[in-house]
């Protein structure tokens, strides 16, 4: 094996400046070039014992791929990803890495780690452009299964099982599968087109996907085991918004994050030619400290907004938001008020929001989770002007399926109860992961469970018969 | 897709169609709707199941005219066909258990409010129905509510069917005849729903109305139908989109429908010039 280059820093990407990119929507990152791809390949150490796979909720072969790429053949480098991972082109932009595979680089102990999420996305990338991928035909086993959403939860499951022999169906609520990939990351994070492309590979290898089918009121989980189906996995997410309970937030130009991002991503609200409305704010407080708050706060200032705030109650290491997205934010202008909470939300005579009320505060004891909690100060009332206000405080699974099944479990948080080992529901035969069991996570962590489940529906389905 | 398997203009500001949707055929009841887009460029709107046929496999929507989306699916043809289509969406209508119901329409809310009337006659209530128009020349359905009323009470605004004025007088008189509604149902514009509720409640009749905020989804994923009821927030596309009309906070409720005003009066504008440059142009 060659030397590997023994650079401390990871081959930086090119990006759009961030005073121009924060006045479009095009995808931020502008992706290795051939030769950035080979340098930062080469900072692979290509260890024995691969600490950077486990670190991967789908196990992808790492240093494997990584070395076809240092060897030119990019079409393999593919393959080897592919062999655990549908989604490459999506996992390689929005994987918090630094918390996963990443994490373990034996290269990250005394330096950067190596940029595998980037090398990732520059393999997924050149296939796309340079190859037309081959539909993966198995023969059919006989046997049928039902997926209930298309989010990367429902995907990977269909994928994995449609690769198997099963003939399976994904069912989906809104008119485009894809799931948060399409209307909740934005363009600029994660282009649409791409996604769309990774659907439809699925798609040739034989999964079927019906939009338009809300499950739980068009047909429920009875009639579709009445159907043929033998098992069902439910990957309907966690897409329930949550709102503070402030007053003022039934104002006009209160959104929840999901709305916001919905119109703008799913329906094209920004782009010329699209129906759908959006209103164009001047300046914007959106309230939460995680990605979604990241993304709604940027997508803010693309429709022109010329003050966007982020309003967090925490400091800033403790925001949840990956420290990418925290630093992006920061480049594009966004301005972060830390230690601060919302009160209440005022209008004008025409119900429009005129301003936001909060509150500052500071860090007390650390709470259970040993964090340190954060503590009103007493008459710190301030209010910040403003003409939007974007709520991004949270998520929790729909109840829509649950209400109209009998017989599926829940916690107190409204996720599905599952046994761990199987991710079979308190229903036989029904099976759930993701977002709609965890609450709301990562896409990649959804994907792990994905995989998981089809695993055990697989195993389920041959005991069975 | 969805294909468009009959339709007839009622008037000329409403269409009635009926459209090829068996999934939801099977399963609608009154009071829930459906969400549907045009087009690939187009929005999604929210129409109430007007009727349904669950052995032919269709559901029946009427809209009214009022902006472009809407005069976009005004000129489908029969054989034509919409991108999507989804439903049944909402909550069903609750309306087992009531006596003597009065079921009132506002314009275009007749649509809604004749299979609730439709729905209860069927169950044995014994229902009145005010429908209320402008005048005489846009009254729909006249027929149908008819038959699904033991009086069928048709008011204009400018009396030109010999009835001068609002459903509300005809409610009042109906009341203070001495008629005992267990129940009112008003469906039409909010500020229509609102004088009707402020009418029931010093008598304290139970009144069911049916919210018409902005929707996107559908689904319950993104709040932005909700509501204000009884102090707590509901969203309409799942709590809904019936509601108890003493408890719904209207004046909120007016002022959300309106956020968009703006830009709906300027898609309709572009939409309507480029259908007359159409029209130049061949």
């Amino acid at each position: 094996m060659a030397k590997p280059n023994m650079n401390p820093k990871k081959t930086p990407m090119p990006e759009q400046e961030p005073l121009v990119r924060n006045r479009n929507f095009e995808e931020v990152t502008l992706g290795y070039t051939d030769e950035m791809a080979l340098e930062e390949a080469q900072r692979c150490l290509q260890c024995k014992h691969k600490p950077c796979v486990s670190g991967c909720p789908v196990n992808v072969r790492i240093p494997e791929f990584i070395q076809k790429i240092i060897e030119g053949d990019i079409e393999q480098a593919y393959h080897i990803i592919t062999g655990t991972n549908s989604l490459p082109a999506v996992c390689g932009r929005v994987c918090p890495q630094e918390s996963q595979c990443e994490a373990k680089c034996v290269r990250g102990i005394k330096n950067e780690p190596v940029g595998i999420g980037r090398l990732e996305r520059y393999v997924a990338d050149w296939y796309m452009k340079n190859k037309e991928r081959e539909p993966v035909k198995t023969e059919p086993n006989g046997h049928k299964v039902a997926v209930v959403g298309a989010g990367p939860a429902g995907l990977t499951c269909a994928g994995d099982l449609n690769a198997l022999g099963y003939s399976v169906t994904v069912f989906e609520a809104l008119h485009t599968a894809g799931g948060v990939l399409m209307y909740g990351i934005p363009q600029f994070r994660l282009p649409k087109e791409i996604v769309e492309k990774e659907i439809n590979v699925l798609k040739a290898n034989g999964v079927e996907i019906q939009t338009d089918m809300v499950i739980g009121k068009v047909l429920s989980v009875d009639e579709l085991f009445e159907m043929g189906y033998e098992a069902i996995f439910i990957g309907s997410g966690a897409g329930l918004p949550s709102f503070m309970n402030i007053p003022g937030e039934g104002l006009v130009g209160v959104f929840s994050a999901n709305e916001f991002l919905t119109r703008i991503n799913l329906m094209k609200a920004y782009k010329e030619g699209y129906d759908t409305p959006i209103i164009r704010p001047k300046s914007v407080a959106v309230c939460g400290g995680g990605n979604v708050a990241m993304d709604a706060a940027r997508s803010a200032k693309r429709l022109g907004a010329e003050q966007v705030y982020i309003v967090y109650r925490r400091a800033e290491e403790q925001m949840p938001a990956r420290l990418e997205e925290i630093h992006h934010a920061k480049e594009e202008e966004v301005i972060l008020q830390l230690l601060t909470n919302p009160v209440a939300i005022h209008g004008n005579e025409n119900g429009r929001v005129t301003d936001i009320e909060c509150v500052k505060m500071e860090l007390g004891e650390p709470d259970a989770s040993g964090r340190q909690r954060p503590v009103e100060v007493k008459d710190s009332n301030f209010k910040i002007p403003v003409d939007c206000v974007v709520m991004a405080i949270g998520n929790s699974p729909n109840p829509l399926l649950t209400k109209s099944t009998e017989g599926l479990e829940t916690n107190r948080h409204g996720c599905l109860v599952v046994n761990e080992e199987t991710l079979e529901t308190t229903r036989e035969g029904v099976f759930a992961g993701g977002d709609a069991v965890t609450g709301a996570a990562t896409v990649i962590l959804a994907m792990g469970e994905g995989k998981k489940a089809a695993k055990s529906i697989d195993e389920y389905i041959k005991v069975k018969k | 897709m969805f294909t468009v398997l009959e339709k007839r203009r009622l008037n000329d500001s409403m269409t009635l169609m009926v459209v090829d949707a068996p999934f939801i055929a099977k399963k609608a009841q009154a009071g829930q709707f459906i969400i549907l887009r045009v087009n690939e460029f187009g929005e999604r709107i929210p129409l109430t199941i007007a009727d349904y046929d669950r052995e032919k496999g269709t559901i029946t929507i009427i809209f009214q005219k009022v902006g472009k989306t809407t005069l976009l699916l005004d000129q489908l043809e029969e054989g034509e066909k919409i991108l999507d289509f989804i439903g049944p969406l909402g909550t069903a209508s609750h309306l087992e258990g009531y006596h003597k119901a009065a079921v009132i329409g506002g314009g275009a809310g007749c649509a809604i409010a004749y299979p609730q009337a439709k729905a209860l006659h069927e169950m044995g209530a014994k229902v009145d129905m005010i429908a209320g128009f402008r005048n005489q020349d846009i009254v729909i359905l006249e027929e149908e509510m008819r038959a699904a009323s033991e009086n069928l009470f048709v008011m204009t605004d400018d009396g030109s069917n010999g009835n001068k004025g609002f459903v509300t007088d005809a409610l009042k008189k109906q009341i203070e005849a001495g008629v005992n509604y267990d129940l009112v149902i008003a469906i039409g514009p909010l500020p229509m729903m609102r004088a009707v509720c402020e009418l029931t409640r010093p008598y304290a009749i139970k009144t069911i109305i049916s919210m018409n905020p902005i929707m996107i989804d559908g689904t319950g994923m993104c709040g932005g139908c909700r509501v204000t009821v009884g102090g707590e927030t509901k969203f309409a596309c799942v709590d809904g989109p019936d509601f108890d009309g003493h408890l719904v906070d209207f004046d909120e409720a007016i002022l959300r429908t309106r956020t968009y005003r703006e830009d709906e009066g300027e898609a309709t504008r572009e939409y309507n010039c480029r259908l007359m440059e159409g029209a130049k142009n061949g």
